[in-house]
């Protein structure tokens, strides 16, 4: 299976750019001010294709903060929040859908 | 039990101070990623969905108490405290910082362990039977071939940039407990009618998104010949193989298109070549191999001693060991299989408490040596039967006693889309919704042996062409579908699963296997006919009508 990485750009919706922070691999989402969060909440929301290959540049100027980036889609709840638009990325933000062991 | 010598452990020393640079570098922006990936990679190190996963190898799927007491270690320090055995003898550490990462190499280091050869394009960890020098069914110990070839091929040059990744398996039972058939290259390890130890060698095997059962090649190696036969293998894929496309890359790809014959032919021609030359194993190094693993001193014993034959009044002691308990080839003692399958946890995971458990009592009862088997449960392979009551009793209060080996809920299963990014569906979820519906103990062994695997995607790291009932997850519009195939099987018999039919979705899939079941319940000609047997005397027809009628 083809990761995001490697699939053809498509953007049929909101969209941010994510990947996974350097030193823990944790998931990060690109901001407004050309950072990482942690929060979801905190993306930039772009819904076109040039809108979108643009944040990914900018993501992948520097490869010290994240790596991996690409754009994944994300919903716009009805009271403005942002949610992940598929399970993947669901899982990548709640973590596996199970109880870890312990 | 191997043991390592100087060199071993300065080499892997050398190896994780390299990394720790290497690491230094990524994190200070002297390496790039795409410079470093390939660095990482090649110490077992990935990026998950969360996190940086962390695989180590345990060749021939053989630890010593102290070694598994490490790896709990490493996941109660630098992890989530767990770790995920895999089908091919090895751990993953699901939840590791790149930060942290050499420091957990370190103290892997320290008691022989490490990622190489559990990613890339090489020859990755040779894997064998995990009842290997303890089944009575052996011509010999298998992993003394296994660690010869450990030897030769960890960072071979020749054999580091291979068109893909290459995978050896090798049995030395007539029973096939190593999945050899569906490895690139599969030795079968037995004697000629003159005594002589060889292999038949297949190659070809594999899972994926092209499955094939291997094809033999040789039907008699004398095993003195094994690593020029072996590097003669290597060469015409490295020569023939293709590297234009990632998919078509694998050794069976080339066996598949040129056709086996045409194929051994090739090898033979390499091998009259270097047949006689340095890779020739003589017989004081294949002793000298020999000499490094130390077996327990066996004194035949009571069997049954009259403890053991005391203690299987105890009904639930009983299930257990009819269950988990296996003959051994000295009298008095046993193998015994420890199930990682605990009804609704994840398949294959233990936690750090758990291993050290297994530890203890690999300590205290086994000779302090534990194995990893490709089902993904642990096993000791050397216990006293006057002691399987005591072990089974401190295994049961660590919950790991379920007594479902080989049973429905024995789930062969992948990480799948809760960790991997590379999956379309989750695996493990099914995998505990369906071990749910079968927990009840005298269901599940009037089923009898029925091996079920899921893989989260086509790449089938959970063995799902070869499951009883194999699940394939798939993406269909952004949802999980599954795909069903029956009849598949990893051992000495191995074939390929048959499509049962449409996919169907992730909440009808336990449904569907319980509809399967019922189905072979209703239809096996007498309670001794396996499920296996009963797809296989009637095809995958009339479950697909009784299925399919259903959903």
């Amino acid at each position: 299976m083809a990761s995001p990485q490697q699939q053809k750009l498509k953007v049929n919706g909101p969209v941010a750019v994510t990947a996974n922070r350097l030193t823990d691999g944790a998931v990060v989402w690109r901001t407004a001010q050309e950072g990482w969060s942690p929060n979801l909440a905190d993306a930039v929301i772009v819904t076109t294709a040039d809108q979108a290959i643009a944040l990914l540049a900018s993501a992948q100027k520097r490869d010290t903060d994240a790596v991996g980036a690409y754009v994944a889609p994300v919903v716009i709840e009805a009271d403005g929040a942002i949610a992940p638009g598929n399970l993947r990325e669901r899982i990548r933000v709640a973590g596996p859908t199970f109880e870890l062991p312990h | 039990m191997y043991v390592y010598d100087e060199f071993d452990r300065a080499f892997l020393a050398e190896r994780v101070a390299e990394f720790r640079d290497q690491v230094a570098r990524r994190l200070s922006g002297a390496l790039s990623e795409d410079e470093f990936k390939p660095l990482r990679l090649m110490n077992g190190v990935y990026l998950q969905l969360h996190a940086y996963m962390l695989r180590v190898a345990i060749p021939y799927g053989t630890l010593s108490s102290d070694q598994l007491r490490r790896l709990a270690y490493v996941a109660r320090t630098y992890d989530r405290g767990y770790g995920h055995f895999t089908t091919r003898q090895n751990i993953q550490f699901n939840w590791i910082k790149l930060e942290d990462l050499p420091d957990a190499m370190a103290a892997l280091a320290e008691v022989g362990v490490h990622g190489i050869q559990t990613s890339g394009n090489c020859i990755r960890n040779v894997t064998t039977d995990q009842w290997a020098g303890a089944t009575p069914q052996e011509f010999d110990d298998p992993r003394i071939w296994a660690e010869i070839l450990r030897q030769y091929s960890t960072l071979h040059p020749e054999f580091t940039y291979l068109p893909r990744k290459f995978k050896i398996a090798i049995t030395a039972a007539p029973k096939d407990r190593a999945a050899t058939k569906v490895h690139d290259v599969g030795l079968r390890l037995h004697r000629n009618e003159a005594g002589e130890l060889g292999f038949e060698v297949l190659v070809g095997g594999g899972l994926g998104r092209t499955p094939f059962v291997g094809k033999s090649v040789r039907a008699f190696l004398p095993a003195r010949h094994l690593l020029s036969y072996i590097e003669a293998i290597m060469r015409v894929y490295n020569q023939y193989g293709r590297r234009d496309n990632i998919y078509k890359a694998r050794i069976k790809i080339l066996v598949h298109e040129i056709g086996a014959e045409a194929f051994a032919k090739a090898v033979e021609a390499e091998w009259e070549a270097i047949r006689d030359g340095a890779l020739h194993l003589s017989d004081e190094i294949i002793a000298d191999i020999r000499s490094r693993f130390l077996y327990p001193d066996f004194t035949p014993r009571a069997d049954p001693p009259a403890a053991l034959v005391a203690a299987l009044e105890d009904p639930a002691f009983a299930d257990w060991h009819r269950n988990s308990v296996h003959p051994h080839k000295v009298p008095g003692y046993a193998i015994v299989t420890v199930s990682l399958k605990a009804i609704g946890a994840p398949p294959g995971d233990a936690t750090a408490d758990q291993m050290d458990v297994v530890a203890a009592l690999a300590d205290d009862f086994g000779w302090r040596e534990i194995r990893v088997g490709h089902e993904q449960n642990l096993c000791l392979p050397n216990v006293a039967q006057e002691d399987l009551p005591a072990i089974w009793r401190r295994l049961e209060a660590a919950g790991l006693a379920t007594p479902n080996v080989n049973h429905i809920s024995d789930i062969i299963a992948c990480p799948g889309l809760d960790y991997c990014a590379l999956a379309n569906a989750r695996a493990i979820p099914v995998a505990q919704e369906i071990a749910k519906r079968f927990k009840d103990l005298d269901r599940s062994r009037a089923i009898g042996r029925l091996h079920v695997n899921i893989s989260g995607c086509i790449n089938a790291c959970g063995h799902h062409h070869v499951g009883h009932i194999g699940i394939l997850g798939v993406e269909k519009n952004g949802q999980e579908f599954y795909q069903i195939t029956l009849g598949g099987r990893a051992d000495e018999h191995a074939q390929l699963g048959t499509l049962l039919g449409p996919a169907v979705s992730y909440e009808q899939v336990p449904g569907l296997i319980e509809d399967v079941v019922d189905t072979y319940m209703e239809l096996r000609a007498d309670p001794q006919e396996l499920f296996i047997d009963t797809v296989a005397r009637l095809g995958v027809e009339p479950f697909k009508e009784r299925v399919y009628a259903a959903h």
